[in-house]
């Protein structure tokens, strides 16, 4: 096995229908987070990207608005197939996906005055706000020493949560605040 | 229908543009428009909508597709899943080119630094925002507080957490 770190040659550069399948294939497998399973697909089985060309797509990804993964999909297709392949790669990421939630939808539509039904979903409701409230936690750990970026949390939670602010005002205000923030203390 | 369609495509073409973090720090916003603004739907059937797309597999944006569905069926996910996965995509092919230029460039690892609280805080508000809706039951919200700690505290996976729950919920407890 070559390490991750081995250029992708020219010949390994995925067409748009491979691009498609290994990003329909991806959608289907990732289960509560997909970005360590992206990696492995990427990096690891099929070799279109370097270790440290992932890592590079996935700050630029982050980076920008819309999920992790979804402009991973657009970025990975448009720098190998351009437009189409960009569109291939986030049809092929979303497509399972869609059918699936589709499907569990009309379930949940068709039962939902069961009451055994209506307290299943009751119940995955509550586990599913306890995972975001983990994430959350994990997400907020790195900033604990860090009063400054606690506080803009803080007034995020506060004008979100509490006081239901619409987001457009919320993050015209808290970003350039925190950016500043962020300016001062790296200067 | 029209004036619905025309709703979701503004509702989700600004979301599109304001996910910045990934899609969990919209959801407060989502579920704002959807329950508040246009009452398509209630708190709690907003609550199952993303349990259902957190049971499902793929990225964590496939409420969308869902919410749209939900509030006009097929015409509602398509013009739902094309304003929210659009203009994020476009600004993704067109950044991919200016990237190289930037990489070095200190105002970038500022404007990383700087989002983060930002991120962080719009998750944490999702996460009230959702939990909020458990609060008139004790046994509900213990599920969402048990969840929470295994995660943190053990490698469970998630869809074992969700199956979890989704089995006590089914006994009942301290619901109508």
């Amino acid at each position: 096995m070559m390490t991750s770190d081995h250029p992708p040659s020219e010949e390994a550069e995925p067409t748009v229908r491979q691009l498609f399948v290994g990003f329909l294939l991806l959608g289907m497998m990732g289960f509560g987070g997909v970005l360590p399973l992206a990696r492995a697909m990427l990096v690891e089985q099929r070799r279109w990207l370097t270790a440290a060309e992932f890592t590079d797509l996935l700050g630029l990804c982050q980076f920008l608005p819309g999920g992790n993964i979804v402009n991973m999909s657009v970025a990975v297709g448009m720098k190998f197939r351009g437009i189409s392949g960009a569109v291939a790669s986030i049809a092929g990421l979303i497509a399972m996906p869609t059918a699936i939630v589709i499907a569990l939808g009309t379930i949940y539509d068709r039962y939902q005055n069961d009451p055994h039904v209506r307290h299943l979903f009751t119940g995955l409701a509550a586990a599913a706000a306890g995972l975001l409230l983990s994430t959350a936690l994990k997400i907020l750990w790195p900033l604990r020493g860090k009063p400054a970026g606690l506080a803009i949390a803080a007034v995020a939670v506060l004008a979100i949560a509490v006081l239901k602010l619409p987001l457009l005002l919320v993050l015209l205000t808290l970003a350039p605040m925190s950016i500043l923030a962020a300016w001062r203390l790296l200067r | 229908m029209i004036p619905v369609l025309i709703s979701l495509i503004a509702i989700f073409l600004e979301l599109s543009l304001l996910a910045f973090g990934g899609g969990n720090t919209i959801l407060p916003e989502m579920r704002r428009q959807v329950v508040d603004v246009h009452h398509w739907m209630t708190n709690q059937q907003f609550a199952a909508l993303f349990a259902l797309a957190q049971a499902a597999p793929g990225p964590n944006l496939m409420i969308v597709p869902l919410v749209g569905w939900r509030v006009a069926g097929l015409p509602g996910l398509l013009v739902s899943s094309l304003a929210m996965f659009g203009p994020s995509s476009v600004i993704t092919c067109v950044v991919l080119h200016l990237w190289e230029r930037f990489k070095a460039h200190r105002l970038r690892s500022i404007v990383q630094v700087g989002l983060v609280p930002v991120t962080a805080g719009l998750i944490a508000a999702s996460a009230v925002v959702l939990t909020e809706t458990l609060a008139h039951s004790w046994p509900l919200l213990t599920i969402a507080v048990a969840s929470a700690a295994l995660s943190l505290a053990t490698r469970l996976h998630p869809i074992v957490l969700l199956a979890a729950g989704a089995l006590v919920g089914l006994l009942g407890l301290g619901q109508s």
